[in-house]
């Protein structure tokens, strides 16, 4: 089972910015590195590769990625694992070996999404969602949107949908100005961020942007039509042809839980060299702690050096490590969801948009897994990726534990992963 | 001007720019991508293929994320079954 082709002295799941620091970093100390992914191209959801959005960091990590001969495996879902040092990943429907002297698990983040009554109408999408679709083609020049939900994403969204020819009549956040004001104040101590935030300011100019203010329902038939919002405790209908929701991010930490990683708080636990709780096994970027793109990519080199055994040069990152948490914990703090927002299903509204599981059948159960064992809320396609944190939010409800496959293969692939006799 | 390709949603041709994704298709084509279990019109919602909203059948194959793929001349997408 030597393929030099699925063999790696270092094997990097996920190639947005923490995974293809870590497979740069290790490959540049003279490693066999590989790193797979479930998209078609490199840089993860926030280097989505548009052209013109194709910033120059993302194209100098790309070029280093690639001076340093980084095996780059594109459509791959890494399901399970069979055993020790080995995954198991589906590509173009054949089942792969992939196999693994250290591991690094760089799966990234999603959009977290909360249920609102009319949210599963077409054209409700999340935040990022919407600006997903249009860069990869959805006409929105002139279509009237509004941006809601919480996170700085929003902001970015909102300016990016509006470059693109949209009619943004709002944007709508859920935290208050004093929470944001603070934030605002910290930012002054992290100054690349501020020039970013001047010059988000300029493209946001015009767009109202509403705090204290949150969704409570969206209307339509066949899609939607029009959103209620409340504003500062006031009602307010507004017609629109998309609304982007989203709720800041979830980690992605299946994987990690899959392999048997320790999670504290609902994150991946790990040394100062971003190992894991599993000896050779690291994880870098938001699955350790929601904290963006600086926090990414440093600890994504801090965990190719550390795979890599080039622990001195690792640890001369630590203090950017530091800088970059402090942005993330003035992050979370602003941004943290109000208790309100738990009011925003109805009995009646569905929280498993896979299965169509009503909220209320959903209080009927005390825990997670009785609920999916008698609602089978969080057992279709997207296995609770979508109402798992929303149910997690609403009812303070963890889910315990996962079991492969960590994402839905074809029958074929799970009769090839049963354990050898 | 970006190429135009014709594909075929749900029997009848629809014309988008290459290289746009089914997902867009769809909504050019102004159609749902799935019926959910208790009959709702359903679309994209994550973008990023984790939520499996968007999923049709394309070509005869089941559960296909169409918010992932690139559209393909004379590509057979369907909503039904």
């Amino acid at each position: 089972m030597d393929n030099p082709e699925t063999s790696f002295d270092v094997l990097v799941v996920g190639a947005g910015p923490a995974g293809m620091a870590a497979a740069v970093r290790a490959a540049e100390c003279g490693l066999r590195v590989g790193v797979v992914d479930d998209n078609a191209a490199l840089g993860g959801q926030i280097w989505r590769q548009s052209g013109e959005e194709h910033t120059a960091e993302a194209s100098a990590w790309g070029n280093r990625l690639g001076a340093a001969e980084v095996a780059a495996l594109f459509g791959i879902r890494v399901f399970d694992q069979p055993r020790r040092n080995v995954l198991l990943a589906e590509h173009d429907d054949e089942v792969q070996e992939l196999h693994y002297q250290k591991l690094i698990l760089a799966t990234g983040a999603r959009e977290r999404f909360l249920p609102f009554p009319g949210w599963t109408l077409p054209n409700v999408m999340g935040a990022g969602g919407l600006q997903a679709l249009v860069k990869s083609g959805l006409p929105i020049d002139g279509k009237r949107v509004i941006v809601a939900g919480t996170g700085p994403l929003l902001l970015a969204v909102a300016a990016y949908l509006r470059k693109k020819g949209a009619n943004v009549s709002m944007v709508c956040e859920q935290a208050s100005w004093g929470r944001l004001a603070r934030f605002g104040v910290g930012l002054l101590r992290f100054s690349g961020k501020i020039s970013q935030a001047v010059m988000l300011r300029s493209e946001l100019s015009g767009i109202p942007i509403a705090v204290d203010s949150w969704v409570v329902e969206a209307y339509g038939s066949l899609k939607l039509e029009s959103v209620m919002i409340s504003r500062s405790g006031k009602r307010e209908r507004l017609a629109c042809d998309y609304l982007a929701c989203g709720f800041h991010l979830v980690p992605n930490i299946e994987l990690p839980i899959l392999l048997g990683c320790e999670i504290r708080d609902g994150n991946v636990k790990v040394d100062e060299f971003q190992q894991t709780s599993i000896s050779g096994v690291f994880c870098a970027g938001e699955p350790v702690g929601i904290g963006g793109i600086d926090a990414a990519l440093i600890e994504g080199e801090i965990a190719g050096l550390a795979a890599a055994g080039h622990t001195r040069e690792a640890r001369s990152l630590f203090g950017a490590r530091r800088k970059a948490r402090r942005f993330a914990a003035a992050l979370e703090r602003a941004f943290r969801l109000r208790t309100e927002l738990k009011q925003m299903p109805t009995p009646e509204t569905l929280v498993c948009r896979c299965e169509d599981v009503t909220y209320s059948r959903l209080q009927q159960h005390h825990s997670w897994r009785a609920a999916k064992l008698h609602t089978r809320c969080g057992m279709g396609p997207c296995q609770g990726r979508v109402c798992g944190p929303a149910a997690q939010f609403l009812l303070g409800w963890n889910p315990e534990s996962v079991r492969p496959p960590v994402f839905p293969v074809r029958v074929e692939s799970l009769a090839s992963a049963t354990p050898e006799q | 001007m970006p190429r135009e390709i014709v594909l075929r949603v749900n029997g009848s041709p629809v014309s988008v720019p290459a290289g746009v994704t089914v997902a867009v298709a769809m909504a050019i084509a102004e159609q749902a991508c799935r019926t959910s279990v208790t009959g709702e019109p359903r679309g994209p919602l994550c973008g990023m293929g984790i939520c499996f909203e968007c999923r049709v059948i394309i070509d005869g194959k089941p559960h296909c994320r169409s918010c992932q793929i690139v559209c393909e001349p004379g590509m057979d997408v369907r909503t039904d079954g």
